[in-house]
């Protein structure tokens, strides 16, 4: 077992120090978080390790990504796994095209150089160093991961919904979450020179491995409660009201605690809250209600059995609100 | 603190959640990078290093909190007095004089004392909850009881008042010390031993003979058979391959021709076979595997939980599809229904062997995988052996788990010798780690890959 050592010349950047600084950043971005969240960010980056989210689909996994990637100016490296992703699609690929077209190109210039070689040893010799050539790096197309590495002053690279993509890319993953390096056989090692902030996101459509878990910090999103739900919609729906926004977030709540195929999750509130503004709604009432009950319910039998409810869910929010 | 976090990682460890070396550098790392000042920070950092499921961070919490809980000593409103009455002692050995704190209520200092003597007890060492009075001794006594007993009949004897108030007092807050030692002692064997109790209780269940379980014991058996089934159902996923023949992926092939200067050898196709294996189970339920049928079924119904493409059948004489109960009904009940409507009758193999055939036969191809729980017994009625080999011919593979012992086969009205022949594996399971590594084997060997 090989415990990476992190490069002693990398500090964090600033917007990283503390928790503080970190749920102020990703705030005035529009993502508010909450404290376990902005600690795995700053973990993440002081101990140079990826982190995997998980959490239901729509609890703002992918977001947090973007929004640490707006919040320190770096630009985001998105690869979205799925089943069958392999290594060229992930890492880099050669340009196998250039490097025919290149060889035609070159045919007669080869064929002088190799001409005047005295002996077949010294051919042999010169037309290895020409099959190097073609192996570097203008012959090599970097793929996300190997961008994610070179980027020069580092980068957030997101790998989105690992558990899509099958184990052996999975295994592959490891040497570069771990050590931020890969072997390309051809070129040898390629080490990061800023080791980017990495974040992979899972919905834990299969169970990740245990090699996988072990190299990342673990950050599981949960449904947010009812005062930072109040929160989040207010940052990315300003023009909500605040007792819209307090109605809706807690009719939300209440949908959750039912037996739902899939509950609502953020993304749905916010959702749901900007067709409320559309709709120039100020209240809640019934009919508003089942009329957009498909924003929030992406099940037909969730939404039949929600909609005799809808009423009824209404009506204990009228008590905080009316206090 | 070196000694304190390992002391936490063994209790997180003793509440099954894994922590390997590395994350337990990873987790000092942690701690050195946030410090010790922000419990809550403290605690954000460790979580994000040493739980690795939304499940795992919950335990997490919960042993944190009790881990790092110390109570408050409890306050008194005699405290006053017996700061006046501390005066009266005699100078004792100074520092960490246990009387001394006990009537200055010295909170910190004795939390201090208690953690020291804890250590030097080896409290932290706890395997079972007998254990609880002696370490609580032994822990007072390294905090220097034997003073304080010594103190209060030294006090009990001086002639004046105060002396008698005295010994009062110290009596009085010694017992508040026993009270907060034991509370100690409990928090420490929540933390180290609680668990490994429950897994004590689940060993030894996983090695019981089936048709021992008691009814009452169903819960545990069922979270076991569940976790064993999703471990299983994980392995047994669908994979994808490429394929053999069909439409050229030319992108591919003239990559990999590059190594042989442009011819190319290996061909790759683009289209991909994905296998999606599938089981087939039929569960005897009849009289003679009684005392099994329970267990049987409830493996089945969590593989059908785990399962994607599973079809589940339970026999006596005439064989029934159970999807529709595994589906749709709690476990308990759907044991039970399964058991009232099909079950407890004389068995007849060839009988169910026959309506198997009629069901499932063409459904069942080289990517079926055929499992049959039962004991083999027909009551020397004709096994139907035809169909078996019927059966064996079209599946992948057959699979045989029988909860009598092998030397029982070829006794009485067992025809499992003679089925035996057409099944790719038939073994004994009678407990459930024999399930667990039977199943194990199987699924490596002979499921699609």
């Amino acid at each position: 077992m090989t415990i990476p050592v992190p490069a002693a010349a990398y500090t964090p950047p600033a917007q990283l120090s503390s928790v503080e600084a970190i749920t102020e950043g990703l705030a005035s971005v529009g993502y508010i978080a909450s404290r376990r969240i902005a600690t795995a960010v700053m973990m993440a980056a002081h101990l140079q390790k990826p982190v995997l989210v998980e959490g239901q689909a729509g609890v703002g996994k992918t977001e947090l990504a973007i929004s640490t990637a707006t919040m320190l100016g770096l630009p985001l490296i998105r690869m979205q796994c799925y089943e069958g992703l392999d290594e060229s699609k992930a890492l880099y690929e050669w340009k196998y095209g250039k490097q025919l077209l290149y060889t035609q190109i070159l045919k007669d210039r080869m064929g002088e150089q190799l001409g005047d070689a005295k002996s077949m040893a010294e051919a042999m010799d010169r037309l290895h160093s020409m099959g190097d050539l073609f192996f570097s790096e203008p012959f090599l197309e970097p793929r996300p991961l190997l961008k994610a590495l070179t980027q020069v002053g580092g980068a957030v690279l997101l790998i989105d919904e690992i558990d899509k993509s099958d184990e052996a890319f999975e295994a592959f993953l490891l040497e570069i979450l771990s050590a931020f390096q890969v072997s390309v056989p051809e070129l040898g090692v390629i080490k990061a020179t800023t080791p980017p902030i990495v974040f992979l996101t899972s919905n834990n459509v299969r169970d990740l491995g245990d090699a996988l878990k072990r190299r990342c910090l673990h950050l599981y999103i949960p449904l947010p409660t009812a005062e930072l739900e109040e929160r989040i919609v207010a940052s990315r729906v300003p023009d909500v009201d605040a007792k819209l926004n307090r109605e809706l977030v807690a009719f939300v709540q209440s949908l959750r605690g039912l037996d739902l195929r899939k509950s609502p999750s953020i993304s749905e509130t916010v959702d749901w809250a900007r067709v409320l503004l559309l709709l120039h709604a100020h209240a809640l009432d019934p009919e508003l209600v089942r009329e957009t009950l498909n924003v929030l319910l992406k099940f037909e039998q969730d939404i039949l059995g929600v909609d005799p409810q809808i009423g009824e869910l209404l009506r204990p929010q009228a008590r905080p609100a009316g206090k | 603190m070196q000694r304190t976090m390992e002391n936490f990682i063994r209790a997180l460890r003793a509440q099954d959640i894994r922590v390997s070396p590395a994350e337990a550098i990873d987790a000092h790392r942690a701690a050195e990078a946030v410090g010790y000042a922000d419990r809550e920070l403290f605690r954000d950092a460790l979580v994000t290093t040493l739980a690795k499921t939304a499940h795992e961070a919950q335990t997490f919490d919960s042993v944190f909190e009790t881990f790092f809980r110390r109570d408050e000593f409890t306050k008194t409103p005699e405290e006053d007095a017996d700061k006046a009455l501390a005066d009266e002692l005699p100078e004792g050995d100074g520092q960490g004089d246990l009387a001394h704190m006990l009537l200055e209520h010295d909170d910190a200092a004795l939390a201090q004392a208690m953690e020291a003597a804890a250590e030097r007890a080896g409290v932290s060492e706890i395997r079972l909850s007998s254990q609880r009075r002696l370490l609580t001794r032994r822990m007072l006594d390294e905090m220097g009881l034997g003073g304080l007993e010594q103190r209060i009949a030294n006090a009990g004897r001086r002639e004046d008042e105060k002396g008698k108030q005295l010994a009062e007092r110290l009596a009085k807050v010694r017992e508040a010390l026993f009270a907060e030692a034991g509370r100690y002692v409990e928090r420490q064997h929540d933390l180290y031993a609680a668990e490994s109790g429950r897994k004590l209780r689940e060993d030894v269940l996983s090695n019981q003979k089936l048709t021992a379980i008691d009814e009452h014991e169903l819960a545990t058996m069922q979270r076991l058979v569940r976790r064993m089934a999703k471990n299983l159902a994980s392995k047994y996923s669908r994979h994808i391959r490429r394929a053999k023949r069909g439409q050229l992926d030319v992108r591919r092939t003239i990559r990999k021709s590059l190594g042989h200067g442009g011819l190319p050898f290996d061909l790759i196709w683009k289209s991909k076979t994905i296998d999606r294996p599938s089981i087939a189970v039929m569960c005897d339920v009849s009289g003679s595997v009684a005392q099994a049928a329970h267990f049987l079924l409830l493996f089945l119904y969590s593989l059908n939980e785990v399962v994607e493409r599973l079809d589940a059948f339970a026999f006596s004489n005439r064989l029934v599809p159970v999807g529709d109960i595994l589906n749709d009904e709690a476990v308990a009940d759907a044991i039970a229904m399964v058991i009232k409507r099909i079950g407890m009758r004389s068995t007849d193999y060839g009988l169910a062997l026959e309506d198997f055939c009629a069901l499932e036969l063409a459904k069942i191809d080289n990517k079926t995988t055929v499992i049959i729980l039962g004991d083999g017994r027909t009551n020397y009625v004709n096994p139907r052996l035809d169909l078996m080999r019927a059966i064996s011919e079209r599946a992948r593979a057959v699979i045989w788990l029988n909860p009598e012992p092998e030397s029982l086969w070829t006794r009485g009205d067992s025809e499992m010798e003679r089925y035996k022949r057409f099944c790719t594996v038939a073994k004994t399971c009678s407990t459930l780690a024999e399930l667990e590594r039977i199943i194990e084997d199987v699924l490596r060997t002979y499921m699609p890959r």
